[in-house]
């Protein structure tokens, strides 16, 4: 692995970010349109049922935490998708860039960017809806590490899946968080679920993370095992995602599509 | 003081090993290379070198397997059978080695045209690990006449200086195998002459060898040492492209070319 070869990556990410504001308005932006509207609505539910429920943390801690997970792997899809646009695989990849490195600087470049995002939605959700992170404990850091670990595994899924099947194929990308959440229970305990969609939500990490949100919320202890076990879980759903990235890789270099990408097929 | 003359008698051996090594390694080596796409054979089983200070073209028409040819040297597409050594590295498993010795220009793979042409340089550059990367960057600006464009999105770039550009970025590491898919298709003569002039020049110092690609014959003609003629993915000829015709009984390259590209087949077999 070669830090020059993934500098040269973010960088490449930097200018393109430093030189449009198109780039980097979406990074804060609705992600601070998701904090204004969730937080107003918690804050009518709070008026409604006035039983001392506080569904700030519960309703606007979620979506935060959501909204993370989706930055986080839609940092490394566009940061892709960039290559795509710009049929620059067949420059990059007849350096001696290798795909970990490759993978490795998407990854970066994601960090950097849903950083910018997360930022924002913290000082939002703190300063205009009395958001408290501190109700959360330090359990806030292994919420953020599961929810992280699975955006990169996501990340780098779907940009293996438009390597396979073409530039068009980002469509199927953009949708993956919407298909997770109802799964992943964000705003409702797993119990909530019919017996399938539950044993289907234990296979992914951030159905973990918000019961164990919710557990603390409503004075419980988050479970150490379970987030443990998240983040095992999220650990190798990565591992499985640079393999398949990197078949994708291999496939297309067989084929003659990483030479070819804008035809999509060479079939 | 009794030690010396043994060390200095050992970095002598070690110095004349290394000659060695480089005077014998070949720029790039390929043997038996295939590569079918279905049932369409693009590359059928060819052998050729290209030597150290050596320009090889590679002719042949369109379809000939020339870019298919280019595309394996450069790791980006993978051989059916066969095997590739760039300065005695082999591209499949000494990937990361041999294509830092590598660099290349094609008009079907312009640089990103949303990022500056110094920008460009600059992640280029870091991605083929150049040394002193700033200085070498001014260096080919200068070289190039693209000093002035340095801020200028490469997207805005007229096809000419795009070309420039192509060409500032595969000798940003002074590669020892450069790969050149017709570099002066889109070039204005009086700079498509100067563009010959530099990869003469960078051919003719240090150890480099540059295997080319152009359908403009008396292009070839000018620059190159040794053509290869490719047709239906076979080398169906090899020589030095001032002698071919007269060997062939055709008046010039072109003449030469026309007759092999119309009968690739029936020359192949005799």
């Amino acid at each position: 692995m070669s830090c020059t070869r993934i500098t040269a990556i973010v960088l490449r990410q930097f200018y393109l970010m430093r030189g449009s504001m198109s780039r980097v308005v979406p990074l804060f932006a609705w992600v601070a349109v998701d904090m204004v509207l969730w937080g107003f609505i918690a804050k009518y539910l709070n008026r409604v049922f006035p039983s001392g429920f506080n569904f700030i943390p519960l309703l606007l801690g979620a979506v935060l935490l959501w909204d993370f997970l989706v930055r986080i792997m839609q940092g490394i899809t566009i940061a892709f998708f960039e290559d795509v646009w710009t049929r620059n695989f067949l420059n990059i990849f007849a350096t001696p860039l290798s795909v970990l490195e490759y993978i490795g600087g998407l990854v970066l470049t994601s960090i950097a960017t849903s950083s910018l995002g997360l930022v924002v939605m913290l000082v939002l959700a703190t300063s205009f809806f009395g958001l408290s992170f501190f109700a959360y404990g330090l359990m806030l850091v292994p919420f953020l590490a599961v929810l992280f670990l699975f955006g990169i595994a996501l990340g780098i899924f779907g940009s293996g899946v438009v390597l396979r099947l073409g530039p068009a194929a980002e469509w199927f990308i953009w949708p993956i968080p919407a298909l997770i959440a109802p799964f992943a229970g964000v705003f409702y305990p797993l119990s909530t679920l019919p017996p399938w969609m539950r044993h289907l939500a234990l296979l992914l990490p951030p159905s973990y993370v918000f019961e164990g949100m919710r557990g603390i919320i409503s004075g419980g202890p988050a479970s150490g095992s379970a987030l443990l076990l998240s983040g095992c879980l999220a650990s190798i759903y990565i591992l499985c995602a640079c393999w398949f990235f990197i078949r994708m890789y291999r496939r297309a270099v067989r084929t003659g599509l990483i030479a070819r990408y804008s035809a999509e097929t060479v079939s | 003081m009794s030690g010396e003359p043994g060390q200095e008698n050992y970095g002598r051996a070690a110095a004349a090993g290394v000659i060695r090594y480089i005077m014998v390694t070949k720029a790039l080596s390929v043997k038996r290379l295939s590569k079918s796409f279905g049932d369409k054979i693009a590359v059928d089983n060819i052998s050729f070198s290209v030597g150290r200070n050596e320009i090889v073209g590679l002719l042949g028409p369109n379809g000939a397997g020339k870019t298919t040819t280019i595309n394996m040297i450069l790791g980006v597409l993978e051989p059916a059978a066969g095997n590739i050594r760039i300065e005695g590295l082999d591209i499949g498993s000494q990937r990361p080695l041999a294509l830092s010795r590598t660099n290349f220009a094609a008009v079907y793979a312009p640089l990103p045209g949303n990022l500056t042409v110094y920008q460009n340089l600059r992640v280029f550059g870091l991605l083929y690990g150049v040394r002193q990367l700033p200085e070498r960057i001014e260096e080919l600006l200068m070289q190039f006449d693209l000093s002035p464009l340095r801020h200028v999105k490469c997207g805005v770039l007229s096809s000419g200086e795009q070309s420039r550009l192509s060409l500032a970025k595969a000798m940003l590491n002074r590669p020892l195998l450069l790969l050149l898919d017709e570099p002066t298709a889109s070039l204005d003569p009086v700079t498509a002459r100067a563009i010959r002039r530099k990869i003469r020049e960078f051919a003719a110092v240090g150890s480099s060898g540059v295997l080319w690609t152009s359908h403009n014959m008396h292009e070839v003609s000018e620059v190159c040492d040794r053509v290869l003629f490719l047709s239906h993915g076979r080398i169906l000829l090899e020589g030095d492209p001032r002698i071919l015709p007269q060997q062939h009984g055709t008046g010039s390259l072109e003449e030469l070319f026309i007759a092999l590209a119309r009968e690739p087949l029936a020359h192949g077999a005799a």
